[in-house]
């Protein structure tokens, strides 16, 4: 039997190859691969994110550190400034007296110690001073005027950011200078007062209008009489509490608001004497302790109710504190002052809770002065006129968008109930303004959504160097017992550099190449300086190597749609 | 006011000293891979499983060899994974010059292909063979041997992933002890594979007193680059031995093909050494201590030894022994000294081997 066309292994393959067009064992098209779209492969899929940074997280006047850390870290000072005054416009200050909550947030912590972000941001904000750099403003005018009551950080902050918005401000300040507690509660030793100075200049520069001296009585009055379209109220809280100490004699007792006030305006210091005794365990309390020292004081002696470790002023304070003599008597309230001038001291023990009650055992220390240090209130004696206004425990009461009872009228800083630092003071400054610029138009401010936080779990710890933190010097003990020269000294231009490196850059691309070099499937663009990288799909298999290796967490798998 | 103490240099690694590249740096000092014009030599769409960690090393490897030569280099292939991955008939991967032949002829081919060069006077043509473990330490060990005594002008780079994966997870040469493999079954009184077989292929080479012999990993990419840059300015057999863990053999996680890596370094199972001559010259240091237990947790292939309520407490202690053993042999746990200023953390000067 015959077949019609015999079936051979030679015939075979020719078949095969011809429907492959390729012959076999020779030489393949360079790269062919690339006809198989491995993506189909994929279940989850990479995505590019920036995550919140924490020291962003925990700014409270919304510095984006991370990015000016960024620039810094490339020499960009100038970039960095600029960064910086998107949001804040007093780095050199900030740098000094704010508290720092970025460091205690930051990441780094975990793997060695915190970025010294302050002092960075203290050596840009002293660059921008020295050459006299000016934040970028480009804001057309919009023919609305707004009132700033009070030239205190949070006035400041306002007035900057709506002259950025194109409003029209003036601030009308009753004191001398400008500042506010910057000035006034602030010694200099912690903040030269050129410093201040040269950035509220800055401030006032982009156009705005300052009236010194200027106290107001009546803001609706004030409000109508210059036609003002909105008004910021920011007083702080200059008076100081009191408590009922018997005495014969009332001129031995001060208070800390009113010492410290004195030392910027008064003509001479005041008249501490060679004893003094600070009453409350306030960062306040040991600002005048310190004041008193370097006035001359031969003992300084704090005294506050609870127990050691339990202060509520800042950890470093205290130890600055101490290094220069201030001594600390903790467990203690005062009772009397006789004529002499001898404190009647009870002491305390802690109870099971950690409270401290009397034990009726008393003390006796001698002084030749006593400043209370208890807190301040806000003079709310012309505020209580206006209408619709609400007061309680002695500070004025703001809705979300920080506006009063009262239309138009919007108020922050100390004044409002917050936490009283220069920092958060700034924050309200900046919220008013985006409230009072939307208030303007008609409209309601909304902030964009939060990122998601990158903690510290979504960093690979791997890649980061063990770098310690640059330490700032620090000036001789009988200097600081002597003058008010500034305590903590800079950073220079190599070791600001440093430690602007030491940024983990968490929760946003660094452009490390990682993910380009580990992607097993060249699936990974790099873009180019700058221009970060993307994903090519087409090929990503979905692994996830990318996410685990990113050094700072800006990618994350997400399922893929089906 | 004191001086600032400006002994504190500026440095470019807080941030990112061992990522691929760093934009802080220049660009000369930064790696292959972070580069844009990198050669790719193994493109998209090659059929390795996710997260293949030899893929991702004969990437490494190769694109920095086609930096050093100028795009001028030739490779050979042993069967294996690499070879079938990349090359499945009618569609390549490579984007180089490639031959694959058999599977222990490999380091045979590459002699061949050198000794062709060499007659033709082309001498800025370099040839790279490559295989995994299977092909190196048990089918080609004959080739390779012979290659390496005849000092062929050749770069051997054994892919290790310590068993046979490509034809279905079988115990190679380099399967590690304990490990389960489709001929290592965990049963029995000693489940996995035994302890006390195996061979040390980098050792072995360097008992061949070639130029040039180093160990790498998928998870440290500029100790990687420069050794194989290294590599490449001896001629003369030469051998590189890269260890890349796989995802489908091993049983792990796709993601934590790097990860698993560096912890493999970390826990010192696998020592990465330089040898010249015959003479080891120099190892990189741990950077973290960790114990082998945490190399060890991740892989199925190793699931048999933390068994819920019966951890197998005695063979995890002599694994460790063998890690303790080569932190001493390649004094692993050194001071990190000379890091800062080299990218690699890799220092001849600091070996003092005895």
């Amino acid at each position: 039997m015959e077949e019609k066309e015999k079936s051979t292994p030679e015939k075979d393959i020719e078949k095969e190859n011809k429907n492959i067009k390729k012959p076999f064992a020779i030489t393949l098209d360079v790269g062919s691969s690339l006809a198989n779209e491995t993506g189909s492969w994929r279940t989850e899929r990479p995505v590019y994110l920036d995550r919140l940074p924490p020291c962003n997280n925990a700014c409270p006047a919304g510095e984006n550190i991370q990015s000016w850390l960024y620039l810094a870290e490339e020499k960009d000072y100038q970039g960095a400034f600029q960064e910086i005054m998107k949001n804040n416009p007093m780095p050199a200050t900030h740098g000094r007296a704010c508290y720092h909550p970025c460091e205690t947030a930051c990441n780094r912590k975990d793997v060695d110690t915190a970025v010294n972000i302050h002092a960075v941001e203290r050596f840009i904000g002293d660059q921008a001073i020295e050459h006299g750099w000016v934040p970028k403003h480009d804001a057309k005018p919009s023919k609305k005027t707004v009132l700033i009551i009070g030239a205190g950080p949070s006035g400041l902050s306002a007035a900057y950011h709506l002259t950025r918005f194109g409003h029209k401000v003036t601030i009308y300040e009753a004191g001398p200078v400008a500042g506010g507690m910057m000035s006034f509660g602030i010694p200099a030793y912690r903040l030269p007062r050129n410093i201040i100075e040269a950035e509220v200049k800055r401030i006032l520069d982009t156009g705005i209008e300052l009236k010194l001296n200027h106290k107001v009585e009546n803001v609706e009055h004030e409000m109508k009489a210059g036609k003002f379209d909105a008004c910021f109220l920011a007083i702080g809280a200059h008076l100081a509490k009191r408590i009922h100490i018997p005495t014969p004699d009332t001129s031995k007792i001060l208070d800390a608001a009113g010492v410290l006030r004195e030392m910027e305006t008064g003509k001479n210091p005041p008249k501490l004497g060679r004893r003094v005794v600070v009453y409350g365990g306030g960062d306040t309390a040991v600002d005048v302790a310190r004041t008193a020292k370097r006035l001359g004081a031969e003992e300084t002696i704090i005294v506050y109710r609870s127990g050691p470790g339990q202060m509520k002023a800042h950890d470093f304070e205290v130890k600055e504190a101490l290094e220069e003599g201030v001594k600390l008597n903790w467990l203690s309230t005062i009772k009397e002052m006789d004529a002499s001038g001898s404190i009647k001291v009870e002491k305390m023990e802690l109870d099971a809770d950690g409270y401290p009650k009397p034990t009726g055992k008393f003390e006796t220390i001698e002084a030749d002065s006593m400043v209370l240090a208890l807190g301040q209130n806000v003079d709310t004696s012309f505020i209580k006129k206006i209408p619709g206004i609400k007061i309680a425990d002695n500070v004025v009461e703001v809705n979300s968008s920080m506006m009063t009872g009262y239309p138009g009228l919007f108020a922050g800083g100390d004044m409002v109930p917050s936490e009283r630092t220069i920092t958060v003071a700034v924050g309200h400054g900046k919220k008013a303004a985006r409230e009072i610029n939307a208030w303007l138009s008609g409209k309601t401010y909304k902030p964009l959504p939060k990122h998601e936080l990158a903690s510290f779990d979504k960093l690979n710890k791997w890649y980061y160097t063990d770098a310690p933190i640059t330490v700032q010097p620090q000036l001789n003990t009988i200097r600081r017992q002597t003058t008010f020269e500034e305590v903590l000294g800079g950073l220079d231009g190599s070791n600001a550099l440093y430690e602007a490196r030491r940024c983990l850059s968490c929760g946003n691309c660094f452009e490390c190449d990682n993910c380009y070099g580990v992607c097993p499937d060249n699936a990974v663009i790099k873009l180019g300086p700058g221009k970060r990288f993307k994903f090519n799909y087409d090929y990503c298999k979905g692994c996830g190597v990318c996410v685990k290796e990113c050094p700072c967490g800006a990618i994350k798998m997400v399922p893929e749609e089906i | 006011m004191n001086k600032l103490d400006n002994k504190q240099r500026v440095k470019f690694y807080q941030k990112g000293t061992f990522t691929v590249g760093n934009r802080l740096v220049d660009k000369k000092a930064r790696s292959v891979q972070a580069s844009m014009e990198r050669s790719n030599a193994i493109t998209s769409g090659h059929r390795a499983c996710q997260g293949c960690g030899e893929a991702l090393g004969a990437r490494y490897a190769i694109d920095t060899v086609m930096r050093v030569t100028n795009n001028k280099a030739i490779a050979c292939n042993a069967t294996g994974c690499l070879e079938v991955f990349t090359t499945p008939y009618p569609e390549t991967s490579w984007q180089l010059p490639w031959i694959h032949s058999l599977f222990g002829n490999t380091p045979a081919v590459a002699t061949g292909i050198a000794a062709a060069l060499r007659v033709k006077g082309k001498k800025d043509v370099r040839v790279i063979a490559q295989g995994g473990d299977g092909g190196t330490t048990d089918i080609g060990f004959g080739c390779l041997s012979g290659m390496f005594e005849r000092n062929d002008d050749v770069l051997y780079i054994c892919y290790d992933n310590e068993a046979y994966m490509n034809t279905g997870v079988q115990r190679s040469s380099a399967t590690p002890p304990t490990a389960r493999t489709a001929t290592t079954m965990p049963l029995g009184d000693a489940p996995g594979n035994v302890f006390g077989t195996g061979k040390s292929m980098p050792l072995i080479a360097i008992a061949h007193n070639i130029p040039y012999v180093a160990t790498a990993t998928v998870s440290n990419l500029h100790d990687l680059e420069t050794k194989v840059e290294k590599a490449m300015t001896f001629r003369g057999a030469r051998y590189i031995h890269i260890y890349v863990p796989c995802p489908l053999g091993w049983g792990h996680a796709s993601d934590i093909t790097i990860q698993l890596a560096r912890l493999v370094v970390d826990c010192a199972l696998f020592p990465l050494y330089e040898a010249e001559h015959g003479a080891i010259t120099g190892s990189t240091p741990i950077r973290k201590r960790v114990p082998v237990e945490e190399y060890l947790r991740p892989q199925r292939r190793f699931a048999h030894l933390f068994k819920k309520g019966a951890i197998d407490t005695l063979r995890i202690a002599k694994i460790q022994k063998m890690a303790d053993e080569n932190i001493k042999r390649f004094n692993l746990l050194r001071k990190e000294t000379e890091s800062f200023d080299g990218v690699t953390g890799i220092s001849l000067k600091e070996s003092k081997y005895t």
